[in-house]
């Protein structure tokens, strides 16, 4: 736990380890074991402590936050703390995390499909102006989002469309990047002779993508869903600029605001941001550790040709 | 030819929900912004009329441009990048082939606890790094002290470590795993043969592996160039725990995101920060991926 800024220094200082794994013979615990995985631990301390400190934080009283007393056994106070995140402003946290799950469960679920149509109308048709249309794409998976956000909010600022769900709803489902995903994808995973065969047995052309192409699409879906999920559940600039009423935050903005207002709402207050910070990481990680397999189907797709 | 018609109605139909929503919630904002920033707000009359829209041509572009603050924010994100971005590919390659070493253990483990930050609200993480470099608060500073290191995180001479920290922190697991899942694609056999050659695992990793994942590389490079250019909620967070060092238009989309909400909406002002940013961005990204081309193969 000591010294965690420091590590990324450490990292290079040991780093000719490499070379003396080279000369090293291999037994069970050579110079080159210890060496590779006490860099390994390093990089792994740096990874969990902030983590560690969180956790440990969000079950803590504010007393015990405030002077640094996290790693340590005195001042928990688990119950008090979930207590009094459940009764801070009458719930209003548990409010944040269902509209959080409302936003990115529907933009995400709505989102995923809509790229996989358009990537499998992309790579199975042929029609005109197709790669001007698929070079819009790449211009959309270019420009940055948080580039459009804020003309985005101007927009629906003239729409009278700002503060309401729609406001972030809307823009979440658009997933540039997902259609190319499910370009790649559908040129991997459905074969053009399956819908020859399709073809000759009389099916339509929507009938045959709905009932044929999307079942076999069906891990690309859940890897766009999980991608297009987590950028939305973590997504913060878009619902910052869009919503100003507490009842409508996801749970980012919520925590955000919560932190940025405990000066005047009363430090003993810290605890909820703690916990609620703890509480707003746990869906994705229960999700990606389940579906690992989605989100490594993403990565490669990705990057690795 | 029915058929070709009826494939053509059918591509249409499978492509339109996406390019309606896209028109709604990308282009046709850009064309707002567009038209916004040719206008300015100024107050009419004896100044209790209200204020009207005036047409002021290229005026916000001029104006934003000799703003000093619009342009040391991106010299700020330039700093950010040009030292970040480095650091944290050469850290994740650096620790993925040490993952990929015969030497190391609980691989498993490793591949799946070290993508964790990356699920992390980037605002929540800040807030926690914040939290980290706060006096009092802070194990780490507590720590320094004891060993006789006074250390001021969160001023001035910490400003891009204590930033390029919170977003090495998110993404180094994530790359590490892009890199090592490459990795696992370059054939065993290349390996075994240099092994048997007589290269030991330095030479393997610098001479074999290296080379075979420079795409998943530049990749890479161009997410976190990309990544570095939208900054947002990290500085925005340091703006807010302390004025001193980041200030709140420290990048880009600060700027205009200030010049929106704080300073009684300078729409027009705001409108042509950050279409200069997408432009920036977008030509930015269209130069590196025609050299680069990862989306070759699309």
């Amino acid at each position: 736990m000591n010294a965690t800024k420091t590590r990324p220094v450490e990292t290079t200082e040991v780093a000719p380890t490499p070379h003396r794994a080279a000369a090293g013979p291999r037994r069970t615990w050579n110079p080159s074991k210890i060496g590779v995985n006490t860099l390994l631990i390093i990089t792994a301390a740096y990874t969990f402590l902030p983590l560690a400190w969180t956790a440990l934080a969000a079950f803590k009283n504010a007393g015990a936050i405030q002077t640094g007393d996290v790693f340590s056994l005195n001042g928990f106070d688990p119950i008090g703390n979930v207590a009094m995140i459940w009764d801070y402003h009458d719930g209003v946290y548990l409010r944040w995390f269902v509209n959080s799950l409302l936003y990115a469960g529907v933009g995400a679920g709505l989102g995923a499909l809509i790229c996989v149509a358009a990537g499998y109308a992309f790579d199975k048709y042929h029609f005109w102006g197709k790669d001007k249309l698929f070079g819009l794409v790449l211009l959309g998976v270019l420009v940055p989002q948080a580039a459009t956000t804020l003309p985005l909010y101007l927009l629906a600022s003239k729409a009278d469309l700002v503060n309401t769900y729609w406001a972030v709803l809307i823009p979440s489902l658009v997933n540039p990047f997902g259609v190319y995903l499910a370009r790649v994808f559908a040129s991997g995973y459905v074969p053009d002779e399956a819908l020859e065969a399709g073809r000759i047995d009389g099916a339509g052309e929507l009938r045959m993508f709905w009932n044929l192409g999307l079942p076999m699409l069906g891990s690309g879906y859940t890897t766009i869903l999980l991608y297009q999920f987590s950028a939305i559940w973590n997504g913060f600039y878009l619902s910052l600029v869009m919503l100003t009423d507490r009842d409508l935050f996801p749970v980012s903005l919520g925590i955000y605001e919560l932190n940025t207002s405990l000066p005047s709402e009363g430090p003993q207050f810290l605890p909820v941001v703690m916990l609620g910070s703890l509480i707003a990481v746990l869906p994705l990680v229960i999700i990606f550790i389940s579906l690992q397999r989605f989100w490594k189907a993403g990565l490669t797709a990705g990057s690795v040709k | 030819m029915p058929g070709g018609w009826r494939r053509t109605g059918a591509a249409l139909a499978l492509i339109s929900p996406f390019f309606l929503l896209f028109v709604v919630a990308t282009l046709a904002p850009i064309g707002y912004a567009t038209y916004l920033s040719l206008f300015a707000e100024r107050s009419s009359g004896l100044g209790f009329g209200g204020t009207e829209q005036v047409f002021v041509g290229l005026d916000n572009f001029k104006q934003v441009l000799s703003d000093d603050r619009y342009l040391s924010s991106y010299l700020h994100i330039a700093i950010f990048a040009v030292v970040g971005v480095p650091l944290m590919l050469g850290l994740s390659v650096f620790v993925a082939l040490l993952l990929d070493t015969a030497y190391a253990r609980a691989k498993r483990f490793l591949q799946l606890g070290l993508f964790i930050p990356h699920l992390v609200p980037g605002v929540i993480a800040a807030m926690i790094w914040v939290y980290l470099y706060t006096p009092q608060v802070s194990p780490i500073i507590k720590v320094l002290g004891g060993m006789g290191f006074e250390i001021d995180l969160l001023g001035h001479t910490f400003t891009y470590p204590a930033l390029i920290n919170i977003v090495l922190w998110m993404g180094l697991g994530y790359n590490i795993i892009i890199y090592y899942a490459s990795l696992q694609a370059v054939p065993r056999e290349v390996i075994e043969a240099a092994i048997m050659d007589g290269a030991g695992e330095f030479r393997v990793a610098w001479h074999i592996k290296v080379p075979l994942i420079r795409s998943a590389v530049a990749l890479t490079a161009i997410f976190a160039a990309i990544a570095a250019l939208q900054l947002f909620a990290e500085p925005l967070m340091m703006a807010k725990a302390s004025a001193r060092s980041v200030t709140s238009d420290w990048t880009p989309n600060l700027y205009a995101y200030t010049a929106a909400f704080t300073k009684s909406g300078q729409f027009g002002a705001a409108a042509a920060a950050s279409l200069l940013l997408a432009l920036l961005a977008a030509g930015l990204s269209w130069v590196v991926t025609r050299f680069a081309s990862p989306w070759e193969k699309a």
